[in-house]
């Protein structure tokens, strides 16, 4: 019953660390499969998580917050629209550039407005998300091993956390099953066609990247509203990179995105509640060994060792209408 | 992609737009600080007074430009050939186990001239082993460089993490650094080129591995512009198809470059550890990886423009030091915003002035108006 019950402690902090990645993933998945790559999902997740923590402190509501964060997170998003689509220029750069400038402003402004070294001052209640509780979870908890994954496991996370996870039956339906998904990801592989039946290529791709600025605003509100009480700096510390690896480990289906999530998500929750415990057979894991996982992993898909990763065919080239 | 403006005279292409992109970086920089409640003259003041204002202020500038001319040079090199190498930062990171090891071998037998050029091979034979990986990647089975190299800058760190703590670590040391090498290990100071010009390089680590970042520049400029293998280069940049039709073997011309990009990177790793430290620390790069992305956009991928580049991120790191110590509210990381809006405005938007600059210089000759109006420009 030991076993069970670190399974289901296991399984909690994996969904807690996976919330973030599922969000800034599905975030890319949208700019991506319509041919803008985006490498700058770190940055916007990052201003968005400043934006959130900030306002919701100011306004001390958790729904400024989050707003806020989805409002920075666009205008970064179209900064990286503007640079990419409309002066075409190189997509990389241009979301390098973004994570710069983020990392950057997020202190310097942090620093100038709550003089806390570049943090925002710790939320009350008030500013930050609660944990939902199903229906029942109390009560339900004494039934044998389901009893226990649902209180435990199901129940009692923050409403983002359950919001990343509908949105990943929600993009698929999005992407697969409206008439925009199927344009969306249309101009990510024949943009010329698309243009030809009349659809403009350029408002699509703006309208792409914008859901990718909103999911990672969420991803970023989520980081300093519900797994942490404000933002700190540099608070996403690599995440928005794991999505993007987890995006390209999932060959760009929203599917795979979750279970590629919660694999990196896992990876992380194990690697911190193992550091330094000796398993039989193996010995001790290096943490290091665990934190490298993801991108080791990432690099061994792409090199086409497990089944191959191919990226949506006009990724990265800019449209141009007509010579 | 062909470039579908008009062309420019040299001085505009290569001097005006720069100058202009960095303008207007410097501008919303400006306006950060204004938002901040300072001055931006006074903090352009503390920068310029900071990176320039003494002996010292200078050696600490040429030292950190020394730091920018190789990352820069490593990402130019891969430019070049069209290929976008992000993992400078980690082959840096990871050229700096050829730097230790040679040094941690031969610091308390061999004078520093000896150990210095082996730490120059094993330098760039491991920047160049960990950019091998994703060039062969790319190059055998078409994994996007770019992915590859960042996916590998998190692993360089954690592997250096990891050798750090467990190999390199000296017995009951707690921080994770090398032992202090020993004479042999640490590289002279040029304070004698500092006094030609009646300055004095005090406590700044301006080191010979300076000399050496301007010998490989020039090195870069005949590899790509006058060598065989800098024309395949440049040929796969420009044109992926041209090159396969002009019998050029793609994988091999990848690979070496990636390789040569990953050594450039390695070297800088020389400059930290054996010029200024004189140990191996966690975390040495301190992004000057990254910075080199900007460098490389800044100085058009030419080791002309390179170096005065570096000489400006140089600036830019040794004055944003001074601005800090001045002025508390702006911390370093106000430079880490200049090096997004350059790398911003001088590479993902380097084309939003120039419909304009094209209108205003052309204008000026009539001649030339005349040609750019029939091409459509």
């Amino acid at each position: 019953m030991e076993l069970f019950q670190v399974f289901i402690e296991l399984a909690q902090s994996t969904v807690r660390v996976s919330t973030p990645l599922i969000l800034a993933a599905l975030a890319g998945l949208f700019t991506e499969r319509a041919g803008v790559f985006d490498i700058g999902l770190e940055g916007k997740m990052l201003g968005a998580a400043f934006a959130a923590g900030a306002v919701a402190y100011i306004t001390q509501s958790v729904m400024m917050g989050l707003l806020a964060a989805i409002l920075i997170s666009v205008l970064l998003s179209l900064v990286h629209g503007y640079a990419s689509i409309t002066q075409r220029g190189n997509q990389i750069v241009s979301g390098v550039a973004i994570n710069f400038v983020v990392a950057g402003a997020t202190v310097i402004l942090g620093q100038a407005w709550f003089k806390q070294g570049g943090r925002t001052p710790a939320l009350s209640a008030d500013g930050r998300f609660g944990t939902i509780k199903l229906p029942f979870a109390d009560s339900l908890r004494d039934v044998p091993i389901l009893g226990q994954v649902y209180s435990d496991l199901l129940s009692g996370h923050s409403p983002l956390t359950y919001l990343a996870f509908l949105m990943v039956p929600a993009s698929w339906w999005i992407l697969y099953r409206t008439r925009f998904g199927l344009r969306l990801r249309a101009v990510g592989e024949n943009p010329g066609a698309v243009d030809t039946a009349g659809i403009s290529v350029i408002w699509l791709r703006y309208r792409a990247v914008i859901c990718c600025g909103i999911l990672c605003g969420v991803a970023g509100a989520y980081l300093s509203l519900a797994a942490n009480a404000g933002f700190t700096k540099g608070m996403t510390a690599g995440k928005g990179y794991i999505a993007l690896a987890a995006l390209i480990f999932a060959k760009w289906r929203p599917k795979n995105i979750l279970f590629a999530c919660l694999l990196f998500g896992f990876l992380d929750a194990f690697a911190i509640r193992y550091q330094g415990y000796a398993f039989p057979l193996i010995g001790k894991v290096p943490v290091q060994l665990m934190q490298a996982l993801p991108y080791i992993l990432t690099v061994i898909l792409l090199a086409g060792f497990i089944g191959k990763a191919i990226p949506p065919k006009a990724g990265g080239v800019p449209y141009v209408k007509e010579r | 992609m062909s470039v579908p403006y008009a062309k420019l005279p040299a001085w505009a292409e290569y001097g005006l737009i720069p100058l202009v992109n960095l303008v207007v970086a410097f501008l919303i920089s400006g306006l950060v600080v204004l938002i901040v409640g300072e001055s931006p003259l006074e903090a352009a003041y503390h920068m310029i007074n900071g990176a320039f204002g003494r002996g010292e202020y200078i050696g600490f500038t040429l030292y950190y430009t020394t730091t920018f001319i190789f990352t820069g040079l490593s990402v130019a090199v891969a430019f070049h050939c069209g290929l976008f190498n992000i993992g400078t930062e980690g082959q840096a990171y990871i050229g700096g186990i050829g730097v230790a090891l040679a040094c941690l071998a031969f610091d308390r037998t061999l004078p520093w001239y000896l150990v210095f050029p082996i730490a120059i091979v094993g330098a760039s034979f491991f920047g160049a082993l960990w950019a091998l990986i994703p060039g062969w990647l790319q190059a055998k089975r078409g994994s996007h460089i770019v992915i590859t190299t960042i996916m590998f800058n998190f692993i360089a760190a954690s592997l250096m993490n990891y050798l750090l703590n467990k190999v390199f670590k000296p017995l009951g040391s707690m921080s994770l650094e090398t032992r202090t090498f020993d004479a042999g290990g640490q590289l002279p100071k040029l304070d004698w080129l500092m006094s030609i010009f009646g300055l004095s390089v005090g406590s700044a680590p301006f080191n010979i591995s300076f000399l050496l970042a301007l010998l490989v520049s020039f090195g870069v400029w005949v590899l790509i512009w006058r060598t065989k293998l800098g024309y395949e280069m440049r040929t796969m940049g420009h044109s992926p198809a041209a090159a396969r039709y002009a019998g050029i073997k793609e994988a091999k011309i990848i690979i070496i470059t990636m390789m040569l990009s990953g050594a450039l990177a390695g070297m800088m790793a020389l400059n930290p550890i054996m010029g200024e430290q004189f140990r191996m620390q966690l975390d040495f790069v301190q992004g000057a990886g990254f910075v080199g992305i900007a460098v490389a956009l800044m100085g058009r991928s030419h080791p002309a423009g390179i170096i005065p580049a570096a000489l400006l991120f140089g600036m830019l790191y040794q004055g944003g030091a001074e601005i800090s110590f001045e002025m508390p509210s702006i911390s370093r990381d106000m430079i880490v915003i200049i090096q997004g809006l350059v790398i911003l405005f001088a590479g993902a938007l380097e084309h939003m002035f120039r419909p304009a600059i094209t209108r205003i210089v052309l204008g000026l000759s009539p001649k030339t108006s005349d040609v750019a109006a029939t091409k459509g420009a």
